[in-house]
């Protein structure tokens, strides 16, 4: 495929997922509204939510203007390299960002420069895995600023929550986690947990469960079981859209488990916003989109 | 219900927590840079009696030698609470907008002057930018850089929700006590 090509469809993917919320949520922002009674603050911050997402479509710009943390999983065919597809893609970045669909996001952590393309040391992050099939694979989130704040970590067992080290001790780490974060991460969120791991490879694969359908089911029957019931006693708390009181807490919990030394019980939990900015195609080797990820159900 | 500039103090007292407000007239952007600009004791640029602060860094872009918003969504506010209490008891600010809400300082401000914290929807950057009808004027642009600077909105029925009044009232309070409550009975 021509590198032109390549950094074209790439910069279409970046303006899909900053300015596009995709079909999975905008059918949970939909029910979430079904749920709220008309006349409430909780339903009011909905609507708003609905129709920027419609107005951000139309007008081909960003549903939020923190664009976030740039984040990029790729499934890497035998066709490309990771050098060539990693300069294509910054180089995508560069435009998307001097285009509007991404904000000056990236900043030297120690002269707090910004470098104004968004390119710079771990900026942007990708992922590479080797692809099984020969299409080239592109799925990517834009991670908000405030939803990230509230993200966290827990070490088990905790006794301030009275948490031990099993599934019911997990369990109240969550809940705790969604009372502390309140309307900060600009909810209702959704929670990516992974259950294990070490410290960092625990918040990847966190991450990586925002790549799943919101209305999927895991496989495993008992992550299922508890994610449908934390979801269901999330929403109990009645924290609401933005913190604003009302039924909707919580869109989505995603659990995923890795295993852990026996010294370690780590329960490591990211926070998205509402305004949740993933997208993903599959590139043919000729340069045709074969399919996007995330459209219609 | 409307709010309608001259923001008065009597306007003010009258809105209570919960209440969805559109308002209508001038308000200005000011964040971190301005907070600090201020509290250092500096003047500020814009006559700041009876005023809306708006905690936003907007994009903002010259199209045919007009300034145009592109995005102009809520950023979070705690960051200026060491700021913000003082500086609306010496100015007269009689409302600040922005979003996650403020502390204990702010809110004693809020119960003296007659003033409210109006919470924005986050992430719902082009609703909020379509109700920026005209910018008027800016200030302080080459110091801060354009997300810091005091952008002066004129705005038409920009949606807020008032969750801090001026009586002492907060509704982020509210919300996590009951929440708190609401936990214990799950754990
Ligand atoms: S948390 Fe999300 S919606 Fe809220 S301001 Fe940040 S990016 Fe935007």
């Amino acid at each position: 495929m021509e590198t032109k090509v390549l950094r074209s469809q790439l910069l279409e993917l970046i303006r899909r997922t900053s300015c596009e919320l995709p079909d999975d949520l905008i059918r949970a922002l939909d029910k979430s509204r079904r749920k709220e009674k008309k006349g409430t603050t909780a339903r009011y911050a909905l609507d708003v939510m609905r129709e920027n997402v419609d107005l951000a479509r139309d007008k081909s710009q960003p549903l939020c203007q923190d664009t976030g943390t740039i984040i990029c999983y790729v499934d890497l065919p035998k066709w490309i390299t990771e050098k060539q597809f990693q300069s294509a893609y910054e180089s995508a970045v560069k435009t998307a960002t001097n285009k509007g669909f991404l904000r000056q996001n990236s900043v030297d952590s120690i002269t707090g420069e910004n470098s104004g393309t968004n390119l710079g040391p771990g900026s942007p992050a990708i992922h590479f895995h080797q692809a099984s099939g020969k299409s080239l694979g592109v799925r990517m989130m834009l991670k908000g600023g405030g939803s990230e704040n509230v993200s966290c970590q827990y070490s088990l067992p905790n006794n301030k929550l009275g948490a031990g080290r099993d599934i019911e001790g997990v369990r109240k780490c969550i809940l705790d986690a969604v009372q502390n974060a309140q309307g900060k991460g600009c909810g209702p969120g959704i929670l990516g947990v992974c259950i294990g791991s070490d410290r960092g490879s625990g918040f990847v694969a966190a991450k990586e469960q925002f790549f799943r359908q919101l209305d999927d089911t895991n496989d495993d029957k008992l992550l299922s079981k508890l994610e449908k019931k934390l979801l269901k006693q999330a929403n109990t708390l009645g924290i609401g859209p933005m913190g604003f009181g009302g039924e909707t807490t919580l869109m989505g919990i995603k659990i995923c488990a890795r295993n852990r030394v026996p010294a370690s019980f780590f329960v490591s939990i990211s926070y998205m916003c509402w305004a949740y900015r993933r997208n993903g195609f599959l590139l043919t080797e000729s340069g045709k989109i074969n399919r996007w990820l995330y459209e219609g159900k | 219900m409307i709010l309608e500039a001259p923001f008065t103090e009597e306007k003010l007292r009258k809105l209570k927590l919960g209440d969805v407000v559109e308002i209508t007239g001038l308000i200005y952007t000011g964040r971190d840079a301005v907070h600090k600009y201020l509290h250092d004791g500096n003047k500020p640029p814009v006559d700041l009696k009876d005023s809306i602060i708006y905690h936003c860094g907007p994009v903002v872009v010259k199209e045919k030698g007009e300034w145009v918003v592109k995005a102009a969504g809520p950023t979070t506010s705690i960051r200026e609470e060491p700021y913000q209490g003082p500086l609306m008891e010496q100015y007269g600010i009689r409302g600040v907008i922005g979003k996650g809400g403020m502390g204990s300082k702010t809110l004693a401000a809020c119960k003296k002057v007659g003033a409210c914290y109006f919470h924005a929807i986050g992430g719902a950057a082009q609703v909020l930018a379509e109700k920026v009808v005209k910018v008027s004027d800016v200030h302080l642009l080459n110091e801060f850089g354009s997300p810091e600077a005091v952008w002066e909105f004129q705005v038409v029925k920009f949606p807020v929700v008032v969750t801090m009044d001026s009586h002492g009232k907060s509704l982020h309070a509210k919300v996590e006590n009951a929440s708190a409550k609401a936990l214990a009975q799950l754990v």
